[in-house]
Order: C-alpha cells, then sequence, then structure tokens
C-alpha cells in the first residue's frame, strides 16, 4: 500500500519537449500536496528557468467512486452521495440530482418549492464563489480577503443550518420537492443577508478591483480566446469571462428561472481579471435573483403529492392505511423508474453540471455520469499556463475555481 | 414538443449515416454506428453548428456482449440553444471506436476517463492513459461485472469474526 | 500566575521535565496545511475569524511536513491517495499526532467502495477521531482540544 509506483520517462515522453531529454529544462512536480492546488491536484511542470513550458495535470487523488456506488443504492438514498461531490455546492449537486430523477419519472414539483429551491441555490453560488475568492486572493498574497469572505460565509451556513440542520451537507432538495418546509425564521435571516451583502462585495471590491499589485497579478494573465474557450468545453464564469454568453439558467432554464430577471455578466479579455470580475458581478446577480423570489415566494405545499414517488406527511401515517403502505414501500424497496435516460444539466457556481441518469426499470439507477463543470476546466490548464511564469500558474488555477471533488468524483 | 430545427438536424444525421432514433422523456436521442462516429461528429460540428461537446460517457449493458456498452454524446448548439443526444453502441469484445479528440479539443480527458473506467480503447487518441485510477491499477471499476468492493462493518460484537475474512495486509 | 510564589531568589522554576515539554509542545502545535475533500473547507471555517482556531496555539500552518508536527486528516482517501499520504507522515519529524477528521478518515463513511480507504488508520496511527460529515469546526476544535490532553499526559519512559 505505501509503494508509489514511478513513472518512467518513457510513458510521458509524448507529453514533454524535446528540450527536456537533453537536461535544458527542468520536470518538477507539484502537488498532491501543495497549498495553492486548491486540493489534491498533482500537476508535473517542464520548466525552463521559472517559465512553464509544459503543465500536465494528474488528477485522481480523491476519486472517490461516487458513480459506481450510486449504482447500489436506492433513487432516495444515493442522494447522500451526490452532496459530497462538489462539496462547494452541495445543494447545487442535490439540485441536478433530483431534477434528473424527476425528469426521469415524471414528476411535478410545486411552486413554494421550486422557489425556495432557487432561493438556496443562489445562495449557494454565493458561498461558494466567497471560497473561490478568498483562496484565490490568498494565492496571490492578499490574506484578509479570505477572513471577510469566510465571515459572510458563515451567516450563508447558518440558513442553511436553519432549514435542514446540516451546514453543509444538507440533502435537503429532495425528488418532487423539498424534505420538509422552511421555518419561520428562513426568510428574516435571508432578508437580513440580503441587506449587508451589497456593502460586504463593495467592502472586496475595495479590496482588489482597483488594487495594483492584485492587477499586476491578474491582468493578461492565461487569457483564452472565445473560440478555444467553447471548443475546450470550458463553462460558467470562466467561459463568460471569454465572451460567450452561455448559461443554463438561460439556455434551459429549469426551476422557474426564466421568471427572473437578471443579467449574465460578460467579459471579452478572458484572463484572471476578467473571470474575477464575472465572478464578482455574478455574485450581485444572485442577491438580485434572491430579492425576486423572495419577494414572491408562495404559500402552499412543498412536496408533490404523487404518492408513488413522494413519502406522506408524518400526520397521515397515524391515520390512514394507504399513506403507512406507501411510506413502507419507499423507504424500503425505494420507487421504480421507467427504462431510459435522461441527461439534465443546472449551472453550477463552476459552470455546467450535468447528470446523465439511466434505468433499467428497477428501483435503482442502473447508470449515473456526472458532467462537472472542473472537469472541462481544468482540462484547459496546460493551455493557459504556457509561457508563464511559476506564480502566474498559481493564479490561473485560482481563477479558473477547480474543486477536486468534482473532478475525480 | 422538439423543436422544428432540431428535428431538421436529427432527420439530415439520420439520413447521412444510416442512424435510428429512441424517444424518451421528450428527448430524441440518435443512434449512429460506431465506425461512422467521427466523421458525424465532424458533421455535427461543422455544418449541424454545435460547437460545444457538453457531456461524453458511457454504459455498460454486461453480460449482453453484442453491444455491450453505450457511448453518450451530448452537443450543444450555443447560439441556437439546442441539444442534440447521440448513443454509439460498441461491441464489448476488444471494445474501441475512434477519438473525437480533433474535432472537439475537450473529449481528451472525457475519453480518458471512459478508458480508464470502463476499458474502451479510442483509436488515435493522442494520450491515452488512466486518468483517475493508479497507472497501475487492475480492471475497469465502472464495468458492471467489477465487484463495488464493498467492505463488512467491524462492530464489537462481531469484529474477530470479520477480521478472520479481511484479506492480509489490512487494518490489524 | 501562581509561578511568582515558586520563584526562589535564583529566579528559578523547577518542574518535571515531562510537563515543561509536554506544555510547550501543546500550545504551540503546527498543523500541516492538507485539505483533501469536503472537510478541508470545514477546517478552512475553523481557521477564519468567526471559529479562530489560533485561540489553541495553532494558526500557523505549515505547508511543508518536514516543519509540521500535526496531520489532520481532512476529507476521504482514494487509494490513489493512501501512498502519498504515508509517504507525507514519514516525512513528519518526531514527535507527530495524527487527527482523523471526518466520518470518511475515520472509517471511510458512507463511501464503502474499491476506491476509497475504509480508515485513515490502516495507513497511519490516529490520535483522535473527529465524527461528522463535515465536523463543525468546533468538533474539530474539540477534537484538538482532546489531542491536547492527550499529549499534556505523555509519559518520558514513552518518548523513546
Amino acid at each position: 500500500m505505501t509503494d508509489i509506483k514511478e513513472v518512467s520517462y518513457e510513458e510521458i515522453r509524448h507529453l514533454v519537449s524535446d528540450r527536456a531529454l537533453e537536461g535544458e529544462t527542468m520536470l518538477l512536480n507539484m502537488g498532491p500536496q501543495h497549498p495553492s492546488t486548491h486540493g489534491v491536484l498533482r500537476l508535473l511542470l517542464e520548466l525552463d528557468g521559472e517559465k512553464v513550458v509544459n503543465c500536465i495535470p494528474d488528477v485522481g487523488f480523491l476519486h472517490t467512486g461516487i458513480e459506481k456506488n450510486m449504482e447500489s443504492k436506492t433513487y432516495q438514498k444515493a442522494e447522500v452521495m451526490t452532496d459530497r461531490m462538489d462539496y462547494m455546492n452541495p445543494l447545487g449537486n442535490n439540485l441536478t440530482y433530483v431534477l434528473a430523477v424527476e425528469k426521469l419519472v415524471g414528476l411535478d414539483v410545486p411552486e413554494r418549492a421550486q422557489a425556495i429551491r432557487v432561493i438556496l441555490a443562489e445562495l449557494q453560488r454565493i458561498s461558494s464563489h466567497l471560497v473561490w475568492l478568498g483562496t484565490s486572493a490568498l494565492d496571490v498574497a492578499a490574506m484578509s480577503v479570505f477572513l471577510y469572505c469566510f465571515r459572510e460565509r458563515e451567516q450563508i451556513l447558518n440558513i442553511f443550518e436553519l432549514v435542514s440542520g446540516q451546514r453543509m451537507m444538507t440533502t435537503y432538495f429532495r425528488p418532487g420537492g423539498l424534505w420538509r418546509d422552511v421555518p419561520s425564521g428562513f426568510e428574516q435571516a435571508v432578508r437580513e443577508f440580503l441587506e449587508v451583502m451589497p456593502h460586504r462585495i463593495d467592502e472586496y471590491e475595495a479590496l482588489l478591483t482597483k488594487n495594483p499589485l492584485f492587477l499586476d497579478r491578474t491582468l493578461g494573465i492565461g487569457s483564452i480566446s472565445a473560440e478555444d474557450a467553447l471548443n475546450w468545453g470550458l463553462t460558467g464564469a470562466t467561459l463568460r469571462a471569454s465572451g460567450v454568453s452561455y448559461d443554463l439558467r438561460r439556455f434551459a432554464p429549469y426551476s422557474g428561472y426564466e421568471q427572473y430577471d437578471f443579467e449574465i455578466p460578460l467579459r471579452t479579455e478572458g484572463d484572471v481579471y476578467a473571470r474575477y470580475i464575472v465572478r464578482i458581478l455574478e455574485m450581485r446577480q444572485s442577491l438580485r435573483i434572491i430579492e425576486q423570489a423572495l419577494r414572491k415566494l408562495p404559500a402552499g405545499p412543498v412536496r408533490s403529492s404523487n404518492r408513488k414517488f413522494v413519502p406522506p406527511p408524518r400526520s397521515e401515517i397515524g391515520t390512514s392505511m394507504e399513506a403507512l403502505i406507501h411510506h413502507f414501500k419507499l423507504w424500503t424497496e425505494g420507487f421504480s423508474a421507467p427504462q431510459g435516460s435522461v441527461y439534465v444539466a443546472t449551472e453550477s457556481p463552476r459552470g455546467e453540471l450535468g447528470c446523465f441518469l439511466e434505468s433499467d426499470g428497477g428501483p435503482k439507477p442502473y447508470r449515473v455520469h456526472f458532467r462537472t463543470p472542473s472537469f472541462d476546466n481544468l482540462q484547459v490548464l496546460p493551455k493557459l499556463s504556457k509561457g508563464f511564469l511559476v506564480a502566474d500558474l498559481v493564479a490561473i488555477i485560482g481563477s479558473v475555481d477547480i474543486v477536486l471533488g468534482d473532478i475525480d468524483r | 414538443m422538439m423543436s422544428e430545427k432540431l428535428s431538421q438536424h436529427i432527420t439530415s444525421l439520420v439520413e447521412k449515416f444510416e442512424g435510428t432514433t429512441a424517444e424518451f422523456a421528450g428527448e430524441t436521442t440518435v443512434i449512429i454506428p460506431a465506425e461512422r462516429i467521427e466523421s458525424a461528429a465532424r458533421f455535427i460540428h461543422d455544418y449541424l453548428g454545435f460547437k460545444f461537446l457538453s457531456c461524453l460517457t458511457a454504459v455498460d449493458y454486461y453480460p449482453q456482449d453484442e453491444p455491450r456498452f453505450h457511448l453518450f454524446y451530448r452537443f450543444n448548439s450555443i447560439p441556437e440553444a439546442l441539444s442534440l443526444n447521440v448513443r454509439v453502441p460498441v461491441s464489448g469484445i476488444n471494445p474501441s471506436i475512434s477519438t473525437l479528440e480533433k474535432v472537439y479539443s475537450n473529449a481528451n480527458w472525457h475519453e480518458r476517463e471512459v478508458y480508464d473506467l470502463f476499458g474502451i480503447k479510442f483509436e488515435g487518441h493522442s494520450d491515452l492513459r488512466r486518468l483517475v485510477m493508479p497507472a497501475d491499477w487492475q480492471g475497469h471499476p465502472l464495468r458492471k461485472d467489477y465487484p463495488l468492493g464493498y467492505e463488512e462493518p467491524q462492530y464489537t460484537f462481531n469484529y474477530e469474526e470479520i477480521s478472520v475474512r479481511k484479506p492480509k495486509g489490512s487494518r490489524e | 500566575m501562581g509561578v511568582e510564589q515558586k520563584l526562589g531568589e535564583m529566579g528559578v522554576v523547577t518542574a518535571r521535565l515531562e510537563d515543561v515539554v509536554n506544555w510547550g509542545r501543546t500550545n504551540a502545535m503546527w498543523p500541516m496545511l492538507f485539505g483533501l475533500a469536503c472537510c478541508a473547507i470545514e477546517m478552512m471555517s475553523a481557521q477564519a475569524a468567526n471559529y479562530d482556531m489560533s485561540r489553541f496555539g495553532m494558526e500557523l500552518m505549515r505547508p511543508s511536513p518536514r516543519q509540521s508536527d500535526l496531520m489532520i486528516v481532512a476529507g476521504r482517501v482514494s487509494r490513489k491517495m493512501a501512498p502519498v499520504l504515508r509517504r507525507l507522515y514519514e516525512q513528519m519529524p518526531d514527535p507527530k499526532w495524527v487527527i482523523a477528521m471526518g466520518d470518511c478518515a475515520s472509517s471511510g463513511g458512507v463511501f464503502n467502495n474499491y476506491a476509497v480507504v475504509q480508515g485513515v488508520d490502516e495507513i497511519v496511527p490516529v490520535d483522535v477521531y473527529v465524527s461528522g460529515c463535515p465536523p463543525r469546526p468546533e468538533a474539530l476544535i474539540h477534537g484538538v482540544v482532546t489531542l491536547h490532553e492527550k499529549v499534556r499526559k505523555e509519559k518520558i519512559k514513552d518518548w523513546a
């Protein structure tokens, strides 16, 4: 178990330049334990002095076998695994998965549940962007931003804890609606957050947007053209910073996103700074969406009344024999889905998060695959980093906003 | 309620590449024979305008052998707001298919992942190594005949009993 | 506090070597900056302003194993990561301690499959297990304080 297999030079011969053979350039290992790789990413760098000639990412250090493991669980139980995939966006992962299940079995979701889903998904987007902002600013040596960002993040996590009892891995969205209705203090807590957050974003911007040290580290670094970005499958803010307006909330609206009025921030430079600006603007747009959703939050049930797929409320179990049978069936053998496959994509904080779900007619998914945004966003790193310094590489990794759990699954 | 444009695209694709279609949950999937996928992808990219490969994965239908695998592709056309699903059956005996890397650059890692987890070879791929599993790993985990690798949880009352059964070298 | 009475005319305090060394070790523990998965984010929260782990002498995260004496295994350990983790552990100078943070590091958690090591104690000796998925920052701090208590009780004959 403790043996590390040495990779022979022949195996990676085709990935490095001829100069490496003669010893003109140096091969250097960065990671998997490195403070700036945002997790357990390993990069094999070919360096000419301090300049990156080739960058060969090696992933899989966090491969968890989630896709295989989900095949052995019922549809409801498998959802627990999705939280832990992209751990900066647990609610977004839940949302993608439950949307896929709902499409597979043809389940309706009440209006109130959809509005709450939107509010929580947008809060999650802000919290994810806050972690990104804090850590990527830390990478370019701006320490204090991290402390401010985590202060606001705690406020969001408190809201999650309020509704679900857990700070991160909530599993709050369920096929057909929500786990239960939000408690009474929810709207108040979200309003308080909406009140402080715009000023807090101003504070971050005051620290970074016009900071000459920050500009020096980010302007013109790691740029990519729109055409290349599309061909490399980039999504999310990384793609929008190159000038392609692709946002799943507009492209294929889900959970009623078509009712909300928001803009898709765009830049054309495609460098590290543009990605920073796009994400900052996205946070502001998310606040707009939350405000609209909160204003129109309708009353009513939060779970579908289709008892074949959604467990009955506790109160019914004591009085109705049928409800008891449904409850028992759902929690022992689960529900069966018709044979077929669906693909559903949502806009995660990092880009297109897709769920491919195939059913063989039984109560367990036959095959689950997640098309994750970080996977494609990291893939382009060799292209982005070529010719830049090692210190710039760190800024570039920070700017594409990868989560290793999202890549390896 | 498929848009007219998408159904035109699908019809032209089916005619040109001897494909068939399948319907499920309001979406149409085009099934294309394995030997024609590369030219079909070029057609999809250059003529139909789907410039974005959004998903590439595989499904294993073990113990069925012919075809054992299905590859699933999803292409997006951003200006037209359309998505196209394509499936390609692949035989279970020496599974291989040509790569799409030259058309869609991001197919590179997706194909490496499929190779790693399903053991499907991609002809003409520039760097076909394992992606997520260690380089010396045996087998392809996402195949249906590969065990999940479940380890029995040990409690105080059955600790000894399970310890005996456990493979050597694991927890003492 | 209290030391003044014990100060003799020579300004010398006598104490047992064990106590002094253990006191020194507990109050300046340098954890290794080593995040694996979800728990790493909660570990960052514990470091940040709201929970402020530096109250326990833990603010200095060292990215290099050579400079650290505590490994917080924050997250699931895959089979590919296991040899790396072991090597990092071996690179740490003695004395060293390990906290298994979260269910995955303690027992494999919900991931009982081919890819995940069922508990990091299969690879390295663990001193404190912190439960939770992921544990709250308070839980991690509790784990750290528990480790401090354990270190304070260490005996000179066990140092080796």
